[in-house]
């Protein structure tokens, strides 16, 4: 039974580095570790433009990750683009007067949310919608703001 | 008149042959299948071929990974660096290796080095008249044979292929961050911001799933249908290689289509 016993611990081994590799692609690799991926309230905001915001982008509160974008549809009542967000279920004290606006990060990186917290006392919970918003800058209407006050000028 | 009557016969025959032997092929896995639960009831069996099919291909899997991670990042970084990105270089490495190079190359690889010694294993005991002899003493040929070897590539491939994703990303890590001097914070953070276990680890996984399910399907067809002669042999041997890898080809455009187009 010797070569047997070889053949069993060998295939043990590969197993068993194979469930490790797994781990490591879990926790090191993808963001796993460091986003609860499906624990969390859903808040949604209407914005007048969206810009190229995606699905699956960030939520940032100062800068911190705190949940992901994941819906983004256009609401034909208010003529609104309305933009799901999962936050995290450790946020549950953003008060319910917090603005959500789009930026961009760095010159020509994706766009993702940045809420900025209010002053209520009342917090956003499951279903709740951001009121205040701010849409994304499109460079194309910057510089036509520019341009109108560059003729108007004189 | 006749030319065209003749090619369109050519046409139909092909047609139907395809047909028929995808048939016998889908009839041919549902016997295997059924055979499972005897399989489990002697894992012995299981782990022989677990052993000859996973253990034994861990050596040409490393090997690729290890290289294919180095030159993916070497390359990556010669083209991102002109544009100050260089930090989105352990994003490149991980998501085409987890999302394409991973499953697709594990695949291919395993055909050639697992799929082609099933098929001519298979196809050699079948030329030598031994699966006939199992026949003969009530011993059915598919349970005993062909179930074990079935289910051990399927087992086999998705473990080689995370074992390929994993190794690749650290030997892309090795040649970005220790040799070309990109910011290891910054590779390892990025990766870690944008590779979604969900929709990458686990859609990469299901596809080398499928893949492990079709390559081992294909060369154990390959093999028990056989010619029992030494040429047909050699022909199933060649067949299943190039069916297989036309089928991973062509079923990992669709699985990439559905998967990862949003």
């Amino acid at each position: 039974m010797g070569s047997s016993r070889k053949i069993e611990i060998f295939v043990g081994a590969f197993v068993l580095v194979a469930l490790l590799a797994f781990l490591v692609l879990a926790m090191n690799i993808s963001n796993l570790g460091s986003l609860g991926s499906d624990k969390g309230y859903e808040v949604t905001a209407q914005f007048d433009n969206v810009g190229g915001l995606q699905p699956r982008a960030k939520v940032t509160l100062s800068g911190v990750a705190v949940g992901r974008v994941t819906v983004i549809s256009y609401d034909k009542e208010s003529f609104q683009a309305v933009v799901t967000m999962k936050i995290n279920s450790g946020v549950d004290y953003l008060p319910s007067d917090t603005q959500a606006s789009i930026y961009t990060s760095g010159l020509l990186g994706e766009q993702y949310i940045s809420l900025e917290p209010g002053a209520e006392d009342d917090v956003l919970t499951e279903g709740s919608a951001v009121t205040l918003t701010q849409s994304a800058v499109v460079l194309e209407e910057i510089i036509g703001k520019l341009l109108v006050s560059f003729t108007t000028k004189d | 008149m006749v030319f065209f009557a003749n090619s369109l016969q050519g046409i139909g025959a092909f047609v139907l042959n395809s047909l028929a032997s995808l048939g016998r092929a889908s009839l041919f896995l549902s016997q295997v299948l059924l055979g499972i639960k005897d399989v489990l009831l002697r894992p012995q069996l299981l782990i022989k071929e677990l052993y000859s099919v996973g253990v034994l291909s861990l050596l040409i899997i490393v090997f690729s990974a290890i290289f294919v991670g180095m030159v993916l990042s070497l390359l990556g970084y010669v083209t991102l660096v002109d544009f100050g990105a260089e930090s989105s270089l352990g994003v490149l490495v991980s998501l085409s290796l987890i999302r394409e190079l991973g499953p697709v190359l594990s695949a291919l690889l395993f055909s050639g080095r697992a799929g082609s010694a099933l098929t001519a294993e298979i196809g050699l005991m079948k030329a030598t008249e031994q699966l006939a002899s199992m026949e003969m003493m009530a011993v059915d040929p598919i349970r005993r044979i062909v179930t074990p070897r079935f289910l051990a590539g399927f087992i086999s491939l998705p473990l080689l292929t995370i074992i390929f994703m994993a190794l690749g990303i650290y030997a892309g890590y090795l040649v970005g961050s220790v040799w070309l001097g990109v910011d290891e914070g910054s590779y390892w953070s990025l990766m870690q911001n944008k590779v979604e276990f969900w929709h990458d680890v686990v859609n990469g996984v299901i596809k080398s799933v499928v893949f492990g399910f079709v390559v081992t399907w294909v060369a154990v067809y390959q093999g028990y249908s056989a010619i029992p002669t030494s040429e047909g042999v050699s022909r199933a041997t060649t067949n299943s290689v190039v069916y297989s890898a036309l089928a991973v080809l062509g079923l990992d455009f669709i699985l990439t289509a559905m998967m990862f187009i949003n």
